[in-house]
């Protein structure tokens, strides 16, 4: 109880702080572009005519997916290359060549191999978020106690019992720091990858109210995409608590 | 008659890497009875923890072979085959697990139902241990005495057909260390499982052991039995126990000097 409440002050207090700057930057400057935060705040309720709702669920479905997929893929991978020495040698060069690559260089060849719509925006989203769960699952798999193997194989644990019980839970507490990260990335790419064929989500509702000069329904965007990133970090963060109290 | 119940005959174990082999352990042949509880003294590196992981199934052995009986069915021991209980040196619960749900994971991994009988055998090894009051914690939370005992608890709630222990005392501090053996002894005592414990200590051999054994640091040759009318018990002044600690030390010394010579 004492954490939450420790974590909504920390909240209000980053919330208040990066307001006060906004606004003091709408003191300083003489311009539309850095509107009264008061003002936008004031407009805040348009959020439910333009059905911000409608457009926050496209956003989370494609980051999503994306993740899903990321982690069925990145989690098997992670491991193989862990246990495999010969996966390894194969994928390594692939991986370290692969992971520093800004995905959103890839963009024009996913829209051209798969389209304006979903495919290219998801794949995106898996190209960002996959290398670093591969990477920090093949490192903790590098991790575990040999021993504890050893003690449960001794038991007569079949294989996968072995991946079910040692490596799965042995993976978690890394994998979720991973991800916390990458959804951070992932949510900052819905600004590009929804620039483009399609009329939803978050990164669609910020360029279209930019694009109209419409200043203040994209301060509404900006602070909504902030939000949902904010929220997407303390869900992972709460989750990580309850999954891995083991570890604290 | 007695009946034996493991067998090694000739096993031979190696280690590999990619440009060498090197033999670790050559012709060993050991039997031990039911029952039993043999302890393996040796100094480290003579081989001891490669001889109780081929024993626990988690490393090969090359050739010869490994069997167990059971109720007159003799088979290769291996962990389908048989109920084995292993204690390495840092104990090996799993960090993510609960005490309670580490000492009822040998019985799930087995797929063995918990009836109202086991539930009650449990929560006595439970009790003998100490560990009642702890079974919601995790690893990390306890001290090193009480990750000993429910180690030892998780070992005895399998019931065990073969116990086999590396060093399990030697991370405790001396106090801890005793009451921990004392403990063991008593758990032990009531459910006999026939045992093998490596140690390097004289003092915890005379003390857990009904025989020693001491092994050389040549690939793994036992160089010494002895039975123990030690076990149980302590005798720091009695002239007939120090001789047979300082006869198990010269053996042990014997060796160490022979690896300096060489």
């Amino acid at each position: 109880m004492n954490k939450i409440i420790r974590n909504l002050k920390l909240f209000i207090q980053g919330f208040l702080s990066i307001n006060l700057i906004w606004f003091i930057g709408y003191l300083v400057s003489d311009t539309t572009v850095i509107p009264n935060p008061i003002y936008v705040y004031k407009n805040f309720g348009n959020i439910l005519t333009d059905h911000m709702m409608i457009h926050i669920l496209y956003s989370l479905k494609r980051i999503g997916i994306g993740l899903l997929l990321s982690l069925l893929v990145g989690i098997p991978i992670g491991i193989l290359m862990a246990y495999s020495q010969k996966i390894n040698r194969i994928l390594y060069p692939f991986i370290y060549f692969g992971y520093p690559i800004p995905k959103t260089a890839l963009l024009p060849i996913a829209m051209l191999l798969l389209g304006m719509r979903d495919g290219s925006k998801i794949v995106i989203m898996f190209l960002v978020i996959v290398f670093q769960v591969i990477v920090s699952v093949r490192d903790s798999v590098y991790n575990i106690d040999n021993v504890l193997y050893q003690v449960i194989q001794s038991n007569g644990a079949s294989r996968w019992q072995m991946i079910w019980h040692v490596t799965l839970p042995a993976i978690l507490p890394q994998l979720l720091t991973s991800v916390r990260v990458s959804l951070g990335a992932a949510v900052s790419i819905l600004f590009f990858v929804e620039g483009y064929g399609t009329t939803y989500g978050v990164g669609y509702y910020i360029q279209d109210a930019w694009s109209k000069i419409n200043y203040v329904d994209m301060y509404i965007g900006i602070i909504t995409i902030s939000i949902m990133g904010f929220s997407l970090f303390a869900l992972i963060d709460y989750a990580s608590d309850k999954l891995c109290k083991w570890n604290r | 008659m007695v009946k034996r119940m493991l067998f090694l005959d000739n096993v031979n174990i190696q280690y590999k890497t990619k440009n060498e082999t090197w033999e670790v352990i050559q012709n060993l042949s050991l039997q031990i009875k039911q029952g039993e509880a043999l302890i393996i003294l040796g100094s480290s590196g003579c081989g001891k923890s490669t001889l109780i992981n081929a024993l626990a199934g988690t490393i090969p052995i090359e050739s010869g072979y490994i069997e167990f009986v059971k109720d007159n069915d003799r088979k290769p021991l291996t962990p389908k085959n048989h109920t084995i209980g292993f204690i390495p040196q840092n104990c090996g619960l799993l960090p993510w697990k609960t005490v309670k749900d580490n000492c009822l994971l040998p019985l799930k991994i087995h797929h063995k139902r918990v009836d109202e009988k086991k539930k009650q055998e449990i929560i006595k090894i439970y009790e003998a241990l100490n560990i009642s009051h702890l079974l919601n914690k995790y690893p990390k939370e306890l001290s090193g005495g009480q990750v000993q005992r429910a180690a030892i608890a998780r070992a005895f709630i399998m019931k065990p057909d073969l116990l086999l222990m590396d060093e399990p005392f030697s991370a405790l501090d001396a106090i801890t260390r005793e009451e921990a053996r004392e403990l063991f002894l008593n758990v032990w005592n009531q459910n006999k499982a026939t045992t093998i414990l490596v140690t390097h200590s004289i003092e915890e051999a005379l003390y857990l052991g009904n025989r020693i054994a001491v092994m050389g640091t040549e690939k793994g040759e036992m160089k010494y039995f002895m039975d123990n009318p030690y076990l149980g018990k302590s005798y720091p002044d009695d002239t007939n126990y120090l001789n047979t600690k300082r006869l198990l030390r010269d053996m042990l010394k014997v060796e160490e000097r022979k690896e300096t010579v060489e």
